[in-house]
């Protein structure tokens, strides 16, 4: 088995054997478990260490949502880039951000064309920058569930307190809790259970989940990024399945607080409301799923400070990033995949972010396949 | 985009809420008004993301994290990340 090359670099081999055993000794035969893994970090790690070679092949893992940069609608992409485009904007982002392609190019490659545009490691950092430069308006552009929305929160209650103007957010922070619910109630969508997204948990909490297993009957597992945790959550779901339980556990109780982080929670709530509904990618339109500014920051909002186009884009025809996101398709599936569409050069934003299924696939799988093919 | 930066805090500045953090020899300070309930000081670990601790771990926790970063290949961009952050910094 390939993937088991990884194993001796594991922090406790042993371990991970005991548990990959105990997985195979818990499905049963005959039944085909389809199971989600959340959050885009756990895509990653479950690539990068080839877990799914240790799976028996009667479990699958449907790559979910919580990527945040593959989410999110082109249209908002290309609405930030008009902002950035407006005379003494300066365009701030995350890292991620900068390689997403929008329909006339990425945020990097607006750069290149002129547009005052500039990566930042914190929106702490874009508030600083407007308070360096008064004479310009630093817009940011922020985007993340909940692990990062509370740091936006708090840059805007200090722009607030400090009494900075010139500083604004164009919000595109979602809420995973109804992107859970909307895919549950997708037709057709098939699942067991769900490994739980770990940052996100930190700030939320494990209650938020409990409609899952109430109203669906369906475990959930919240989980750490080591291989031995994803392995162990998978260990934890399949007893409850096994037992025909359905609860909310919190293997990664060392980082998750069972009722999440109270400050962070509550500058959430000062700062955002929910909006009616926000448009995701391959999931459509989800409504109270994205958090926009309350009134009381209106002044600090891009989109009541500037007008916003409201772009809507659909994406390129080929691309299938919605059926991937969805757990349709996997990645090698997609026509572009590899071909039209890579890292180095992302159609959709699948490809961008390491968290992207699109990404870690072609990184991990893909390449590894290829550079072990005696090619042509 | 998720990154979860493992730092040791040296020590509490006077213009709370900042801290100076220590990430593999480096030091920069972050933002930590989301552990204040916490009772965190000079010496305990936290996981942090841009720019701000959002919670705390053990030492055995930290170095698993960072073991883990490099695993995942993202140890270069956290430390890029650390080095990047400009708020804390005298203008």
């Amino acid at each position: 088995m390939q993937a088991m090359r990884y194993v001796d670099e594991f922090r406790d081999p042993k371990l991970i054997r005991q548990a990959a055993e105990e997985i195979r000794r818990l499905v049963q035969p005959g039944r085909h478990y389809r199971i989600m893994e959340v959050c885009g970090g756990h895509t990653h790690a479950i690539y990068r260490f080839g877990l799914e070679g240790l799976l028996p092949e009667n479990l699958e893992l449907i790559h979910g949502p919580g990527c945040p940069v593959c989410v999110l609608p082109m249209g908002r992409t290309d609405d930030g880039l008009a902002l950035a485009e407006l005379p003494g904007v300066v365009f701030t982002a995350f890292g991620d951000v900068m390689r997403v392609p929008g329909t006339k190019g990425s945020p990097l490659e607006h750069k290149a064309r002129g547009a005052e545009i500039r990566m930042v490691y914190s929106p702490l950092d874009a508030l600083k920058l407007a308070q360096s430069d008064p004479g310009k308006h630093v817009v940011f552009f922020a985007i993340g569930f909940e692990t990062t929305a509370p740091s936006t929160a708090l840059t805007l209650l200090r722009a607030r307190q400090l009494g900075v103007r010139n500083f604004s957010v164009f919000c595109n922070h979602v809420t995973i809790i109804p992107a859970i619910r909307a895919i549950l109630d997708s037709p057709g969508m098939r699942l067991d259970a769900f490994v739980g997204p770990g940052h996100v948990s930190t700030v939320i909490g494990c209650r938020p989940y409990e409609f899952i297993t109430e109203d669906y009957g369906k475990p959930l597992v919240v989980s750490g990024f080591e291989p031995l945790d994803i392995l162990q959550s998978l260990v934890m779901i399949l007893r409850q399945l096994a037992d025909g339980r359905a609860e909310v556990e919190n293997q990664y109780a060392r980082v998750v607080p069972w009722e999440g982080n109270l400050p962070a929670l509550r500058a959430l709530d000062e700062v955002f409301e929910l909006r009616p509904y926000f448009e995701w990618r391959g999931l459509g339109f989800i409504s109270q799923s994205a958090l926009k500014l309350r009134d009381a920051f209106a002044e600090w909002d891009s989109e009541r400070r500037f007008t916003v186009p409201g772009i809507r884009v659909t994406d390129p025809k080929a691309a299938q990033c919605g059926e991937v996101l969805k757990g349709v398709l996997k990645p090698p599936q997609c026509k572009l995949f590899g071909r039209e569409c890579t890292p180095e050069r992302p159609v959709g934003a699948l490809m961008v972010s390491s968290e992207g299924a699109c990404a870690a696939y072609h990184h991990y799988v893909h390449r590894v396949a290829a550079a072990a093919s005696p090619g042509p | 985009m998720c990154l979860a930066i493992p730092g040791r805090i040296i020590e509490m500045t006077a213009d709370l809420p900042l801290a100076v953090v220590e990430v593999s020899g480096v030091r920069r300070q972050v933002n930590v008004d989301l552990l204040r309930e916490d009772g965190i000081g000079p010496g305990d670990w936290v996981l942090i993301h841009v720019g701000f601790a959002m919670s705390k771990i053990s030492e055995d926790g930290a170095q698993e994290q960072m073991r883990m970063l490099a695993m995942l290949g993202e140890d270069q961009q956290a430390m890029d990340e650390i080095q990047g952050y400009d708020f804390g910094r005298e203008p």
